[in-house]
């Protein structure tokens, strides 16, 4: 992607009549500083991408919440990604964003160098067609993901099924976005005020789910889509939420989100999976904060049909994306951040990926405090 | 990783039991499964992830959200084919790295 075209973008956005009007309007409303969270990790790279965070009043922060897949993937279920994909007669199929994210003592892609059979689908449905065209082989698909990708899931092993397909798993870890906001306010010496919920997350589940979180810690809540006039409206109603002393849920990304959600989505997602205790990297166990395959569905879990044992793991001490995640700290007030720990060497869930906090502020040469910041930007 | 791409439903066509349809994403088609979205016919704009619409939207929206994502070139790495997409995971681990350190 040219990055002078992107650059030429972001400059026609900020002078935008719809944009300017908006950050006005949310400088005019501000009489004091909030920290608001935008939850998805796609969001907070638009965020930085865009420079929305810089278009806003000085005392409201954006803090970048762990809602990127691939960074809170525990090391260690990459660590059995990697020796999964490692076995011969193993096609190991899994998203592009995956493939580079380092194990212990390796990536995916490397695994592939080695003569793993690793690939990258667009769909998990495309390596359901894998299995069925390679009955010899077995296929692997590494399900990552919050909501919005567990239907697609749910649907590769169901139709699995359906074709009576037996050499067909899934290694999956996916996560869940209520419990992390309410793992969020329940931390101690949390600072979150309020919420963006990740609109398209909300567009498989709705936001019932909402309401009461909203009610339970007092924060609004407003479901946000991902383009930079979305993001910098879903900031916008909270900010109004913020200084009028409510605490409700909200819908700014109407034109694709409802109340419900997908129904048909959640009534297979509920018979393909149940709820479980989920490690996330960089936080750690949250209780019921994830999806696993059902009993009903055990046969199609690659965890139970490889049995990988005897991984050990151990995290950097200098990462400190836990604080990050939290939002006690910026990522460039990490000392190894930038040294150290950069996207080609990251050395916690926050470099991982290009949606981690640490990446999109690498990647934009964010290197400076957020005051700093403020005080150079263009 | 959440990000949904608006387009347009092309045919409609019924695959080993499973809805799938013919999508056409600003010039791109892809298969991609209709199960989640019954109420989707042919000439219909819908949200699509990973293969899977997950809801439906309106022409002009899906029309401007599709505008804006080719501008940001994200429609390209959302939307590349299985050897192309490999290729770029493997030659980008992270997102476009504008002083150039990450292609070391």
């Amino acid at each position: 992607m040219g990055f002078h075209f992107c650059m030429k973008y972001l400059t026609e956005f900020r002078n935008g009549e719809i944009a300017q009007r908006m950050s006005r309007e949310i400088h005019a409303i501000a009489t004091r500083p909030w920290k608001i969270m935008e939850v998805c990790g796609g969001q907070t790279h638009s965020i930085i991408r865009n420079g929305i965070d810089q278009m806003l009043p000085a005392g409201i922060e954006m803090i970048h919440g762990p809602g990127c897949p691939v960074c809170v993937t525990p090391l260690e279920l990459i660590d059995k990604a990697l020796a999964i994909a490692a076995q011969p007669g193993v096609i190991f199929c899994s998203f592009g964003d995956m493939l580079r994210v380092p194990g212990t003592s390796a990536d995916l892609f490397q695994v592939k160098g080695r003569g793993g059979d690793v690939r990258v689908v667009y769909s998990p449905l495309d390596a359901v067609q894998l299995a069925a065209k390679n009955p010899e082989k077995h296929v692997v698909f590494f399900g990552v993901g919050f909501e919005t990708t567990a239907p697609a899931n749910a649907m590769s092993v169901h139709q699995a099924r359906r074709l009576g397909l037996k050499n067909y798993s899934l290694l999956v870890s996916h996560v869940l976005v209520p419990p992390a906001i309410a793992a969020i306010m329940d931390s101690p010496g949390n600072k979150v005020q309020a919420f963006l919920a990740a609109g398209h997350v909300c567009t498989v589940m709705g936001y019932w789910q909402y309401p009461p979180l909203a009610e339970k810690y007092g924060i609004p809540i407003v479901v946000t889509g991902f383009e930079p006039l979305d993001l910098l409206e879903g900031i916008r109603r909270a900010v109004v939420q913020l200084e009028a002393g409510r605490h409700e849920v909200e819908n700014a990304y109407g034109r694709v989100v409802s109340y419900n959600g997908n129904e048909p989505a959640q009534r297979l997602l509920a018979e393909v999976f149940k709820v479980t205790d989920r490690a996330w990297r960089g936080i750690g166990v949250i209780p019921m904060s994830g999806w696993r395959l059902n009993d009903a569905y055990r046969e199609f879990d690659a965890e139970e049909r490889f049995q990988i044992s005897g991984i050990r793991t151990e995290e950097s001490p200098l990462c400190r994306s836990g604080d990050v995640l939290r939002g006690a700290i910026k990522p460039a007030e990490c000392a190894a951040f930038g040294k150290e720990c950069t996207p080609r060497h990251p050395l916690g869930a926050t470099m991982v990926s290009s949606e981690g906090a640490c990446a999109a502020y690498y990647n934009y040469g964010r290197f400076l405090p957020v005051e700093e910041l403020a005080k150079s930007s263009f | 990783m959440c990000l949904a791409i608006p387009g347009k439903v092309e045919s409609i066509s019924s695959e080993g039991a499973v809805r799938m349809g013919r999508v056409n994403f600003g010039g791109v088609v892809k298969s991609v499964c209709l199960e989640y979205v019954p109420e989707v016919q042919v000439g219909d704009y819908t949200i699509v992830h990973v293969g899977f619409a997950l809801s439906r939207i309106d022409e002009e929206s899906a029309r401007k959200t599709l505008a804006d994502f080719r501008e940001l070139g994200m429609l390209d790495e959302e939307l590349a084919d299985e050897d192309e997409a490999f290729r770029r995971a493997a030659a980008a681990p992270q997102s476009p790295c504008p002083d150039g350190s990450c292609k070391s």
